[in-house]
Order: C-alpha cells, then structure tokens, then sequence
C-alpha cells in the first residue's frame, strides 16, 4: 500500500510538471504584450521596457537553450522557471485586473469555493442516496420510473439555465433575490450565508446528485443479488433491516469513490455558477482572469487546482481499498 | 446496429412466425419490440429527429461556407428585430415572445438547433475518431508510446473541465471552429482511455495473434482487424457524448466565450436574457428548455444503445 501510494505520488508530480508545462505553452501562444496592458495605451517603450523588466518578461520563456546543438539549463533565468519558482513560494505577482495581490485573492476566495464544494456535496448526498434507494428496491415500478426519469433530467438541464431561472424567477414573482455581491461569512451570520450559497450549491448539486442516484440504484441492485442477502432473509431479518443494514453499507462503496470524483469535477462546474451568483471563488477570479487575459493567474489557479484533482483521485483509490478490504494494491 | 439488434432479441426472433409473412413484417417486429423495451430511448431517437428536421428544413443556406440547410420552419429571421415589439408576451404571433430588442424567440430557437446540433456532431466525431485512433494503438502498440499517450491522458483529465475549453476559446479567439476544436480536444483524453482498455483486451485474442502470424503489418492489424472490434462501443461512447457536447457548447456561449453573433447559439440567449428589463422569463426559459430537451433526448437514446449494443455497460456511467 506504502509503495503504491508513494508510486502514484510520483506519477502525479510528472502530471503537475506536464501540466505546467501545457499551460504556460498554451497561454503562450496569444500575441500581445501583459507590460502594454499594465502601463495602458499611452504609454513610451522606455516604459513599457521597464515594467517588461520588473514582471521579468525580459527573459526567454523557457528554460531549455541550445549553444550551437548542446543543450544547456537556465532554469532561474527563464519565465516558466520564475512562475514555477512563484508557485512554490507563494509570490504570485500582482494581479492586473483587480490591482491585488494573486496570494492574497487566493486567500480570500478559496473558503468561498470550498463552502460551495461543501454544500453541494451535502446536497449530493442527502438527496442522491435516499433516491437511489427507494428507486432500486422498487426497481420497475412507477416510483422508479419516475425517479429515473427524473434523474436522467437532472443530467441533461444545463445549470446555468436552472441558475439564471432561480435567480430571475422569485425576482419576477416576489423581488426577491439572494444576497448577491459581498461575501457573508458563516460565522458572523449563518442565516444570510446559507441564504447566499444554499441556491449556488443546490443548482451545482443537481447534476451530481443525479449522478449519485443512478450509481446508488444499480450499485443497490447488484448487492440485492448477491448470496448474503438471501442469507439475510432466510434467517429472518426485516425486508428493511436487510436493505439497510446489510445491503446499503455494500453498495456504498462505489459511491463514495465516485462522489470524491465528482468533487474534482464541480470545481469546473463551480466557475459558471460562481459567475452568475457573483459568488467571489476561486472559479469566478479564474474565468475575470481569463477574460482580461491577465494568463499568469490563469495558469497558476490551473496548476493548484490540477494537484489538487491528482490528490483526489489518489485519494479515492486509497479509500476505495479501505472501504472494500477485498481490493488490494501492490 | 443489425447486427445487435438481432442479437438483443434471439429468443424473439421470428422463426416461431408463419411462413409467408414476409421480410417487412419480421423487421418491424423487431423494432416494435425494440421499441417496446426501450420506450425512453425510442422517446429520445424521435426528440432528435424532430429537432433534426426543424433544424434542417428549408432552403439551402450558408454558415461559415459550409453549406446547410436552413431552418424553414422559423416565422422569423434570425436578427429581425422588427419581429415585434421588445420584451412581447407569448402570443400566437410570436408563441416564445419576443427578446429584448424585438427578436423572435421561437425562430432564434430554431436557429439555434442547427449551431448546436452541428457543433456537436462535428466535434463529437472528430473527437471520438481521434481519441480512437489514440486508443487503440496505445493498447495495442504498448511500451514507450503507450505511456506517453496514456500521462498526455492523465494531464488533459487533470484540467478542470470547463477551464480548459475556456481557456482553448479564449486563447484561439471564439469562432465556430475554435468552440468545435474546444470541444473535441476535451472529448479526445476520455474516448483514449476507453478504447484503449478495451484494445488491450482485444489485442490477447488469437484473431491478432493470427494475423500477425501470417505477416499482417501493424497498421493493417490495428485498422482492419482491432478497429471494427471496438467500433461498437466507440458508437456507443459517441452517443452518451453527444449530449454532453451541446451542454459545453452551451455553457461556453453562455460565458461569452462560445460561438458569436451574428449566429445563433441557446447558451448565449439564456445568457442576453438576464439583461431583460422589465424581468422577461420565457426570453430565459424557452433557450434553456431546448437545450434541456435536446440534451435529454440524446441522453434517452445513448441509454437504450448502451443497453441494447453492451449488456456489460449497463448501470456503469453516471
């Protein structure tokens, strides 16, 4: 288990560097100078030269030169190796839109995110699993009809429809509207915090729990088939003491694997939302980048977000053999 | 899909029919029990072919020089906006209403269909024949090229999703080809990995080993002998992807970083929507809902194929 941890450790460093390396080429590509856009259109070349030199836009961008046909390494003379240097030491430079600190945004936006992730996955949880239940043991009767259907809606409507429709609905009907705007802080008013991340977190929940519920079902159905169940029912066991205890505990595992998957996927999900709930997360500072093209925060919000994904999936394979004693990794 | 099809229902087949019955008569049977077991996939294959021939009627038009079809069926253009009066309840004249600066919603609908149908199509096909291209020779060639492959894999899944298409459009600038080679970059790594599990599996049977013997080239062993094994559940991947493209396609208009005007894209009039002044609902709803429909009808009908092509798929995606 040790070895296999420490070798998908290594494998996700080598991803990280590919994907640093991806990045920083991609957002390469695009003409246009980030020292013009700083100073603005007025600006002299002597200018624009020295701000080049400060945000070190002078050095070549990569740090691999060849003298004549033998390679040599600069790799603190280069800018991919100045923004990885940036990376670990958390000296992310100024952000040009926001006129702020990269570290401290990064600071102030993370908990935002991470309450959103926090709530969708309550969400998730706590309507995927009963649904998926109820629809498994009445597997083919209407209930399940309907809930599968229902599921299967769940999967096709684009979220950022829902969202736009939760917010301008209730605006129509009764001027009401979530806070919107400043970030309310759970500790100072719990109230108007869940007011302002409830409807984020269960528009972004709504695909996912769908997701858990299908899972859930057929993970359900394929445990109700399995020897021990009947051994269950023959000694005498409740039909509810026997899907409960003995068949849900089972067909959890997959889905506790897949919700760790889902997690890395709701942090792409979670720009959309961010945006059009103006919640101030990590998902809404990475697409304003974006758009005004400021591409170095762009690519280290990649990166971060990136190691975290490899943690979660390692993580997963991890639970996956605690909860399933059966797996073992070698 | 004959093939399947007649594989899906041995035991009802119709050798226990009367002679003289006819070959018309079998086929449809086969279907109308086909139909019968798969109703919600059966519902989806009529929503998409509805909204095909909605979206692909008329006179012949052309979009960014390709040739199509133009959607007849729409009451009004595209940008009219002296279609009627801004912000115009639903009426018979205009049974959507009206958008915000007088545009008809049921014909930008229309429109719509034909953007988002094609950029599906097209990157899903593209994507799909690339990522199984890559596939099959990671599992069948192995060694150093398979590991390559395989972390340019894992270093496009550890993108967050969306990120990476925004990031692509931005980068290249949105048009209709760049939304389409977005997407079909973010279809590639996922299509790789499946097919290449299922080569490597193929790649054991004495088919290849048979092959090879006989002095079969590599390329001749993984095209002719290796592709049509894995076609069906490329297929199969294809359709459940379909859906999910036109919800990228979408989500990527909807942030201003999809397919621009002067074409029309549902994402992007979700998006106009909330800029309505006083509040206009069915301007927000109607986009959405065909997006939805659309989504969920190719949903419906990647479902039944998955079901009926390969049992051993059954329940596996979420």
């Amino acid at each position: 288990m040790q070895t296999f941890i420490l070798r998908r450790l290594l494998i996700g460093a080598v991803i990280i560097v590919f994907l640093s390396i991806a990045v920083f080429f991609v957002l390469h590509i695009v003409p246009g100078n980030p020292a013009q856009q700083r100073c603005g259109l007025s600006c002299k070349p002597e200018q624009i030269k020295a701000i080049e030199h400060d945000l070190g836009l002078d050095k070549p961008l990569w740090p691999v030169s060849f003298n004549g046909s033998s390679p040599f390494i600069h790799f603190g003379d280069s800018q991919y190796g100045d923004w990885v240097k940036s990376l670990f030491t958390g000296d992310l430079g100024v952000s040009t839109y926001y006129h702020q600190p990269v570290s401290t945004a990064l600071k102030q936006r993370l908990p935002v995110t991470f309450e959103l992730m926090v709530l969708t996955m309550i969400f998730t949880i706590v309507v995927g699993v009963p649904f998926g239940i109820i629809s498994a043991v009445w597997r083919n009767s209407p209930v399940d009809y309907v809930v599968r259907t229902t599921a299967i809606l769940g999967l096709s409507v684009p979220n950022f429809w829902i969202a736009t429709l939760v917010l301008i609905v209730p605006l129509a009907l009764w001027n009401y509207s979530p806070p919107i705007g400043r970030t309310i802080s759970f500790t100072s008013d719990p109230i108007g915090n869940l007011k302002q991340f409830g409807p984020p977190a269960a528009v972004l929940a709504l695909a996912s729990a769908a997701g858990i519920m299908r899972l859930a079902r057929s993970s359900l159905l394929e445990v109700l088939r399995q020897d021990y169940m009947r051994t269950a029912r023959a000694k005498g066991l409740r039909e509810r003491a026997v899907v409960l205890s003995h068949g849900l505990k089972n067909s959890l595992i997959p889905v506790v694997t897949v919700l760790g998957l889902q997690m890395a996927g709701l942090l792409g999900g979670a720009i959309i939302i961010e945006v059009i709930f103006t919640l101030h997360g990590l998902g809404e500072y990475a697409f304003q980048e974006l758009l005004y093209k400021d591409f170095q925060v762009v690519q280290t919000i990649t990166v971060y977000v990136g190691a975290v994904v490899i943690l979660l999936n390692l993580l997963v394979d991890v639970s996956y053999a605690w909860f399933d004693p059966r797996i073992r990794y070698s | 899909m004959a093939k399947d099809i007649a594989v899906a229902t041995p035991s009802l087949g119709a050798e226990a029919e009367p002679q003289g019955r006819g070959r018309w008569s079998e086929f449809g049977r086969k279907w109308w029990i086909l139909i019968r077991r798969n109703p919600l996939g059966f519902f989806g294959l009529v929503t998409i072919i509805v909204l095909g021939v909605v979206a692909l009627a008329g006179p012949p038009t052309k979009i960014f020089g390709l040739p199509v079809f133009g959607p007849g069926f729409a009451p009004y253009g595209l940008n009219e906006f002296t279609a009627g009066q801004p912000n115009e309840a639903m009426s018979w004249a205009h049974p959507f209403g009206t958008d915000r600066i007088g545009r008809d919603i049921l014909s930008r609908d229309i429109y719509g269909a034909q953007i988002s149908l094609s950029v599906a199509f097209i990157s899903v096909l593209g994507g799909s024949a690339i990522g199984t291209a890559f596939g099959i020779i990671s599992g069948y060639v192995g060694g150093l090229l398979d590991s390559a492959i395989q972390r340019a894999v894992d270093t496009a899944i550890a993108f967050p999703g969306l990120l990476l298409l925004l990031i692509i459009v931005q980068v290249l600038g949105p048009s209709f080809w760049t939304v389409v080679f977005a997407i079909m970059l973010g279809i590639i790594p996922g299509v790789t990995r499946v097919i290449r599990g299922a080569a490597l599996s193929e790649k054991n049977n004495q088919y290849v080993e048979a092959a090879r013997s006989i002095g079969a080239s590599t390329p001749r062993i993984l095209f002719r002998h290796i592709l049509p094994n894995v076609l069906a559940l490329a297929i199969v991947i294809m359709t459940t992807l379909l859906g999910a493209a036109i919800l990228a396609e979408a989500s990527l208009s909807f942030l201003g970083l999809g397919i621009p005007e002067p074409a029309a894209s549902w994402g992007r009039d979700v998006s106009q929507a909330r800029n309505s002044f006083p509040i206009n609902i069915p301007a927000a709803f109607f986009p959405g809902a065909a997006i939805a429909l659309t989504v969920f009808g190719f949903n419906m009908l990647g479902d039944a194929i998955r079901d009926i092509a390969d049992p051993r798929l059954r329940g596996s995606q979420s």
